[in-house]
């Protein structure tokens, strides 16, 4: 890694600061657009007018709201999150619970997508036109049109419950052993990595199709290389170079998408919290959680941006 | 011209795929050429120049294209029915070629030194090390200063011209016995490309090669290739060594293309032009193809095809009104 490649990063992250800024506002403002009030919540459904106002003025609600805005971010710059409303623990520590449980699914998911979908998409565009492109765009079809929850359920029942392969629902934690872990979360990332499998697959597919079509293709079949070398060593690299923007892209909708499937197989991760705190209008949990993905999202296309510079040369020295 | 040509294309058909069937892109396309001979193909584009020069390779898209005549003969095998393992050894080894395009005919993710290693270890079985090293002199031979260090460039590094210099650097690499350059100074100004074809002929007397030079620049044939075939719309129509063709066109068009030339001793205001364009290739025109837009058209032109005739020693032209004349 050299000095510009530094540079570049340290700038990065500098942009990341109003980034989250406006994402901390917008939330806020977001949630307290809501109706709904948390001190009612907390309350419970017998307390009394009186007993409501004194639980919001416990928690502040009764500020105004630019009020209430500056005080979350004047914590926010000391690095206090605030305390979950419903969990009384501090946001950072339900985070700290939850996080693992979405981050594992999310790259589990994401080491089967990539691999998978990338292949496709070659195989596809390698056998332009024949079967093999058909059966691999319907299959791609398939997986962005059919709904998670839909196909999940089906996959327990065919997996866990008729066959037993593998367990329904729940997580174990790494720490409990790797083939545990992984086993816990095959179903449930395989899941997910559907519609993404078939989106990366069209990618990857259109994208080998222009990198073949490209006059170095021809220079490299005219120097008698073999048809498979040409795709493997021409044109699979620059292949990657869109395929590195979409994988950005699918790993924040692997995030994204993780708020489902957790649903149906009883993850405890980011995703349920996140639906759980805003039924339950639980502000700074939700104002955490999100500002939290927000600040993952920047780190992934930071992350993009370092691998650029690894696949594509012009970039490095541009 | 010896015995035994090294390459003979006879009666070359190529034909691809549109959307309203089978396209006829070059016709009846015939030549021979010798060892260390240069030939010169020249026409407008979309005569079929590229297309016979990427058929001799068998480069096209093979799923839209056919050839449904023709024979390329090639030191005694017809490249055409070669199995595709033996073509790729004859590929960038016997013959290479090189492209119109330099900035696209790299590809920008591999250094200088992959792309010249690449041929040495697939033709020659160089090791990493070994091809660096005859990459370095290739590049010197090919006149890029600083070859210690250029090898390790990436093609976006380096100018036109030098992208060029790397492409014939690959091409010569394993010393073929033919190499084609498909428009190859096209795309670069005008004193990069006077020395990239000095550097073109030094090369093909110090490596003995053949060479077919493509190109729509009358001036850059005439100063380079002792042959001349003339294309019109797929078709050869001329075809003649490069002083008579010069001194004495036969096919109306050819002449067309001469008087264009701006002449150095004499101001003109106006050059006069070829009148029309070069016809869709969808479009079949009976008889001879170049007769809607020539001056001496005869009304038999436009009902027969012309066949290429002898005109002269060594001289073949495809007009009959001209070619009756001439006798």
């Amino acid at each position: 890694m050299n000095l510009r490649v530094l540079n570049r990063l340290a700038l990065r992250l500098a942009q990341a600061v109003p980034v989250l800024l406006v994402v901390a506002v917008v939330t806020f403002l977001l949630m307290h657009l809501l109706p709904g009030d948390p001190a009612v919540v907390i309350a419970g459904p017998e307390a009394g007018a009186e007993a409501i106002e004194r639980i919001r003025h416990q928690l502040g609600l009764d500020r105004s709201l630019p009020e209430q805005l500056l005080l979350w971010l004047a914590s926010l710059a000391r690095g206090d999150f605030g305390r979950s409303l419903m969990l009384n623990q501090p946001v950072l520590v339900a985070l700290g619970e939850r996080l693992p449980v979405t981050l594992s699914l999310t790259l589990v998911s994401f080491a089967i997508t990539v691999p998978v979908g990338v292949a496709l998409g070659v195989l596809a565009a390698r056998f332009r036109n024949t079967w093999l492109d058909s059966a691999v765009m319907f299959l791609a079809l398939v997986g962005v049109s059919v709904p998670s929850f839909w196909i999940a359920i089906l996959s327990v029942i065919l997996f866990s419950v008729i066959l037993g392969w593998l367990p329904a629902s729940g997580y174990v934690p790494l720490s409990d052993g790797l083939l545990p872990w992984l086993l816990a979360l095959l179903q449930p990332a395989a899941m997910l990595a559907l519609f993404q499998i078939g989106f990366l697959a069209r990618m990857a597919r259109s994208a080998t199709l222009d990198v073949l079509d490209q006059d170095y293709i021809r220079t490299a079949r005219a120097k008698g290389v073999s048809e498979w070398s040409t795709i493997a060593k021409h044109a699979f690299r620059n292949t990657l170079i869109p395929v590195v923007t979409a994988t950005g892209i699918i790993l924040s909708l692997l995030m994204g998408g993780s708020v489902v499937i957790e649903q149906v197989f009883a993850l405890p991760g980011v995703g349920r919290l996140i639906v759980q705190a805003i039924l339950t209008r639980d502000y700074p949990l939700v104002q955490g959680t999100l500002l939290a993905l927000a600040f993952l999202f920047v780190a992934i296309n930071l992350l993009v941006d370092v691998i650029y510079t690894w696949v594509d040369p012009r970039v490095r020295y541009g | 011209m010896t015995a035994e040509p090294l390459l003979s294309v006879d009666n070359l058909t190529v034909q691809f795929r549109t959307d309203t069937g089978w396209l006829t892109a070059i016709e009846d396309v015939g030549f021979s050429l010798g060892a260390g001979e240069t030939l010169g193909i020249v026409g407008e584009s979309g005569s079929g120049k590229s297309v016979t020069a990427l058929s001799l390779l068998r480069l096209h898209a093979t799923a839209t294209t056919r050839i449904p005549t023709g024979t390329i003969t090639f030191a005694g095998q017809n490249l055409l029915r070669l199995p595709s393992r033996a073509l790729r050894r004859i590929r960038g080894g016997e013959i290479a070629m090189i492209f119109q395009d330099p900035m696209s005919s790299l590809n920008p993710v591999l250094t200088i030194a992959d792309q010249i290693g690449e041929t040495l270890a697939l033709h020659q079985g160089l090791d990493r090390a070994a091809a660096r090293r005859r990459a370095i002199e290739l590049l010197d031979l090919v006149r890029i200063a600083d070859a210690a260090h250029r090898v390790d460039a990436y093609p976006h590094q380096l100018s036109g011209g030098q992208r060029q210099r790397v492409m014939i650097a690959i091409a010569i690499a394993c010393r073929p016995k033919l190499l084609i350059a498909d428009e190859p100074t096209t795309a670069l100004d005008v004193t990069i490309q006077a020395q990239i074809l000095d550097l073109l002929r030094d090369l093909q007397a110090e490596l003995g090669m053949s060479v077919i030079l493509i190109s729509h620049d009358l001036g850059v044939i005439a100063e380079f290739a002792r042959r001349v075939l003339v294309m019109y719309a797929g078709r050869v129509v001329e075809a003649a060594p490069a002083t008579t063709l010069f001194r004495r066109p036969m096919h109306p068009y050819t002449s067309g293309l001469m008087q264009a030339i701006p002449p150095l001793d004499a101001d003109v205001h106006r050059l006069p032009t070829i009148q029309g364009s070069i016809p869709d290739p969808a479009r079949r025109i009976p008889g001879c193809r170049f007769s809607p837009r020539c001056a001496e058209a005869q009304p038999t032109c436009r009902i027969t095809a012309p066949s290429l005739v002898p005109v002269g020693p060594d001289h073949l032209a495809r007009c009959p009104p001209r070619a009756g004349a001439a006798r």
